[in-house]
This record gives structure tokens, sequence and C-alpha cells, in this order.
């Protein structure tokens, strides 16, 4: 059973969840599936590239981030799905060794006017790397029950 | 895909097709997106959702799967034709994604791209973003994902 719920999100609250080593192999696997550019496939096209190395395709990124959400938090929540992602910024490359941790921000936290079992939350989220610059930026909104239903309009 | 200096504003194409099956959800979603009513069918019917359906984020790397197969396509068409491709670069992310419906196991949905923007940075002068509407369609014609992609396309051959 879901011990968090809608009610758990506080405004302004920052928290670091979990690390995720992302591996050449699980880089070039993903790529190989879902994104197969040469700057995600192979070292020395990934050196001419922009990016300047092997990086992970950004939709693995993104994968990426959902499993540290999973794993930090989602898996005990009750999540019910997200309408979509506001914003979405790939700011620096993640190579393969980087070790990525999740800081999530709560930005906003309301109730559905349409569904007064549920309420929403707009949370910044951050993929971390080890020097603790930003890599993947982004804002998504999240639905989950709450715990009681009613009890507040926000 | 084409130089940036050659793509129009409302071009539009069709990327390609994708039938999600029950075992490709499950196994993405083990990966990165373990929640219930992604990898549990029981689990899913009591979700909001009704049944087992995709992550989103495999509905949206699936996009970027027809993308590059639409990019390699084009690419091999200008070298046949003997003319230059262009090279596109990262890109610095999206905007406003939505994942409008589920993509349930068995829904054939149908990826495409539409010009919508294009800017000319000063910063690099041989590269233009391009800002473009992205789409997923299911077999009942309803948009069910939907995306602004911005990529770093090279300008003249």
């Amino acid at each position: 059973m879901p011990d968090i719920f809608w009610e758990d999100f506080v405004e302004g609250e920052v928290k670091t969840f979990g690390s995720y080593e992302v591996t050449e192999e699980e880089i070039i696997a993903f790529a190989s599936e879902f994104d197969a550019q040469p700057m995600h496939l192979d070292a020395a096209a990934g050196k001419a590239s922009m990016l300047g190395g092997l990086a992970a395709s950004g939709w693995h990124t993104c994968a990426i981030m959902m499993r540290l959400m999973c794993d930090g938090f989602l898996l005990r929540a009750a999540g019910q799905g997200s309408p979509g992602v506001t914003e979405t910024k790939w700011r620096e490359p993640i190579f393969p060794g980087d070790v990525v941790t999740l800081r999530r921000t709560v930005l906003q936290s309301r109730s559905s006017k349409s569904r007064p079992d549920l309420g929403l939350v707009t949370l910044k989220l951050e993929l971390l790397k080890p020097a603790g610059s930003v890599a993947l930026e982004q804002e998504c909104v999240v639905l989950f029950n709450r715990r009681n239903p009613g009890a507040r309009l926000a | 895909m084409n130089f940036f200096d050659e793509i129009q504003v409302g071009d539009r194409e069709i990327l390609g097709t994708h039938t999600f099956t029950r075992d490709e959800i499950v196994a993405f979603a083990r990966k990165y997106d373990p929640q219930p009513f992604h990898v549990d069918e029981e689990a899913a019917k009591r979700s909001i959702f009704g049944a087992l359906c995709a992550s989103g984020w495999h509905t949206a790397a699936t996009w970027m799967k027809y993308f590059v197969a639409y990019q390699q396509r084009t690419a091999a068409e200008r070298i046949s034709k003997g003319i230059p491709v262009p090279v596109t670069g990262p890109s610095p992310g999206f905007k406003n994604l939505r994942w409008l419906k589920p993509v349930y196991a068995g829904d054939v949905i149908t990826y495409a791209t539409e010009a919508r923007e294009k800017l000319t940075p000063k910063s690099r002068p041989d590269w233009g973003m391009l800002i473009a509407y992205n789409t997923g369609t299911n077999q009942d014609g309803v948009l069910v994902f939907d995306f602004e992609s911005r990529v770093f396309v090279q300008r003249h051959p």
C-alpha cells in the first residue's frame, strides 16, 4: 500500500534521491533501440560532435531520471501518472561512468477541480553529475491520490 | 533531414508507425518506469488508466526512434542523388510535452513532425535552431502525445 500521498508534497521542499551509474554498455543499448545517432553509439563520433564524447541520448537521461523517481519515492506513492512535462533542458552531456543523482524541488501543489480525490504536484527535477553540475533539468506535473479527499481546497 | 536553409516552416513529415506490444511495454517499464500500471496487467486494470499502458518515456523515445529512421532515409536519398547531407546537432531540450491519452498494449501510433519556427543564433553562424511540433496519433486518429522540439541543423552545404 502506498504511504506517500498528495498531502506529503510541501511547496518549497528540496530532496535528493538515489544514485545511478550510467555505463557505456547501457548508453549504446538504449541508443541502438531508440536514438541511433553516431554520438550516442561510437566514441570517435561522440568526440567529433558538439557533445565532445560518447554521450547518453537525451531521452535515455529522461528515462534514467524516471527510474530514480520510481525508486526514490514514486513506487511508494499513490501516483496516478503525469499529464506532461512543461520543459526539459539538456544542459550537459552524460558520459559513460557518470554516477547521477536526482534532486527534486516541489514548485507547486494544488487540488484537482474535476477530481476531488486527486491532487497535482509541479516538480522541478534535476539530474546531478558527480561534481554537482546539472545535466538535465525538467519541470513536470504528477498526479497523486489524496490521503483525505476533499479535506482542503487549495 | 534537409539543410536548415532548405526547410520551410509548415513542412510536415510522417515519420512512421509503431505497434506497442505488451512485452515491449513491460520490458521498457521494468528498466525505467516500473509503476504498477506499466508492468502488471491486473494492477493496471484497477488503476486510473484501466489497462496496461506504456511509460510516457517509452512513447517519447519511440518518437525519436522513428525520427532517426526518417533522418537516415532522407540521408540515403540525398546520397543517391549525389547531394550533400546536413549534420544535425544535439538538442538543448524540449517544451510542452503532453501525454494526452494512454498508449495501451496493441495500440498503433503514427508519429509525425512539423517545422514551426527557424531561429538563427548569432553565436553559431553555421547552425540554425529548428523548432518543430511533433505528434503521436493512435489507430482511432486520436492525438495521444505531442511536444515541441529544438534541434541544431547545419545551415548550408
